[in-house]
């Protein structure tokens, strides 16, 4: 069995803007999403900043009693699964048993732990929250998810790091296609701004340190010197092709390739040679049909490390050839939106799904010196104009893990 | 502030309720109030009275829990 999968539902919850609508707006506009941290005092971490999503308000989505009891990536998972579901139109349609949730997250209750362990140190087991493990466990946002549509299929995280995102929708895609599911609620949350993480970041020297919310997050710029680290969700609803033609559906897009590799090789370095990278991605376009002369868009992983830049541009060399890859229009929204982590990759799979609906691309904001090293064409600062026929997501996460989407818009 | 407006009063901010529809006869059920949502009501009290409170039956309504905290401050009167 192989059928097709399209997407009938987004919803984003983001630095940049929470709703697709303004999410998108803003990355168009190039509107920078990173600010100084207000989630804890940073005083004492040496990162001062992060992509945090402002205004958030659980009670816009949840009932009180229910907001105490879910972690904030969880909350985010809700708000993102509440737009996508609403657009989608898919509820009431569906058999609950044909119904399936694939959920990334990399870390899951990351807040619920920190607050949970500073309980413990100040004031005993005894004031350990009994919501503490199922609100910390990195699977509770995909069964929270069943429990509120009551979609009775699998119900699967993806725990793949920063690749979490777009594993997960690869992998409900994969259920789709084969004929386990034929709806699913898909995509990646996270929720790290806590001051265990940022001080476990900054120890391995991945994070920014740079003050200036302009000059922090810059990937494939030379004056680079690691990732931003950011919050936020993205979901998608995907259905498979003939069901969402038969019920009217808006189709924004199908899903037409995925690659899934691992590196093999360090706990937390990509792969010099960027073999893992690349074969993700050849993975992806083999599967969606990819021809030498296309037009295509690539949201790079981009995640502004040294290590991640060179290997992913040399990744792209790989797998498109030397001459393919000097045409494609890539960009990194991170520069944007700051590393939404598990979340990246699902946000960045509806950042591909608009670029080929509206012809399109975000610009990699702030990339004033070019890396010698990354010579292909990042898309600096401005937004790109051009009629793309394939657009592929990249993400990449500690572990090893490499994972590839590739989409099209529907009728060529 | 007796138990029982002590309980009440924690319901109602945890969970957005009106605290004078709360009644000892109230079923924690008939709130939303599940096994997992009781402990954490007693952890707060607990955080309140600074006596432990360790429930020997089941809590079912808003009187057992009052029984249960009554029972707790008792025995630490006691010492």
């Amino acid at each position: 069995m192989n059928r097709r999968v399209v997407v009938t539902g987004m919803g984003a919850v983001t630095p940049v803007g929470i709703g697709v609508r303004n999410f998108w707006a803003n990355l168009k506009a190039g509107v920078c999403g990173i600010g100084p941290i207000t989630r804890f005092d940073a005083s004492r971490v040496k990162s001062s900043l992060a992509g945090e999503v402002k205004n958030f308000d659980p009670l816009d989505w949840l009932e009180k009693a229910e907001v105490g009891k879910m972690d904030r990536s969880a909350q985010f998972a809700v708000a993102a699964a509440s737009e996508a579901m609403q657009l989608s139109g898919v509820a009431g349609t569906v058999d609950p048993n044909r119904a399936a949730v694939y959920l990334g997250t990399g870390i899951g209750g990351f807040e619920t732990n920190e607050a949970n362990c500073f309980k413990l140190f100040d004031k005993g087991p005894r004031r350990v929250s009994p919501f503490f493990v199922p609100m910390m466990i990195a699977n509770m946002p995909a069964g929270l998810l069943a429990i509120r549509y009551d979609f009775r299929g699998a119900a699967l995280p993806a725990v793949t790091a920063c690749a979490s995102g777009t594993n997960a929708i690869g992998e409900a895609v994969r259920a789709i296609r084969h004929g386990y599911a034929d709806v699913a609620l898909t995509g990646g949350t996270e929720a790290p701004i806590v001051e265990v993480g940022v001080a476990g970041f900054n120890s391995m020297k991945a994070l920014a340190t740079a003050e200036d919310p302009n000059a922090a997050s810059l990937p494939f710029d030379a004056r680079r010197a690691g990732f931003v680290i950011a919050e936020g969700a993205g979901v998608l609803v995907l259905e498979e092709y003939e069901r969402a033609k038969n019920r009217g559906a808006k189709i924004y897009g199908e899903i037409v390739g995925y690659g899934s590799t691992c590196d093999a090789y360090h706990m937390t370095a990509p792969r010099p040679d960027a073999d893992g990278a690349a074969r993700a991605v050849v993975e992806a376009i083999r599967e969606a049909g990819w021809q030498a002369g296309e037009s295509v868009y690539v949201n790079a992983h981009g995640t502004g490390t040294h290590l991640n830049d060179v290997a992913e541009t040399r990744a792209l060399k790989i797998a498109f050839g030397e001459d393919e890859a000097r045409r494609l229009a890539i960009s990194s929204t991170k520069s944007a939106t700051g590393h939404m982590l598990g979340a990246a990759g699902a946000v960045e799979a509806i950042v591909c799904l608009k670029a080929l609906a509206e012809n399109v691309a975000p610009p990699t904001i702030n990339l004033l010196e070019p890396d010698p090293e990354c010579d292909l064409d990042y898309i600096p600062s401005t937004k790109r104009e051009a009629k793309f026929d394939l657009a592929l997501s990249n993400s990449f996460g500690f572990g090893g893990h490499n994972a590839c989407l590739a989409f099209r818009r529907i009728g060529g | 502030m007796d138990v029982f407006q002590m309980i009440a009063t924690a319901l109602a901010d945890r969970y957005g309720l009106d605290a004078s529809e709360i009644t000892p006869e109230t079923e924690l059920i008939s709130i939303g109030v599940d096994s997992l949502d009781a402990a954490e009501l007693l952890m707060a009290l607990e955080e309140k009275i600074g006596v432990e409170i360790e429930p020997t039956k089941k809590l079912a309504t808003i009187k057992d829990v009052v029984a249960t905290v009554e029972a707790a401050q008792n025995e630490s009167d006691s010492f």
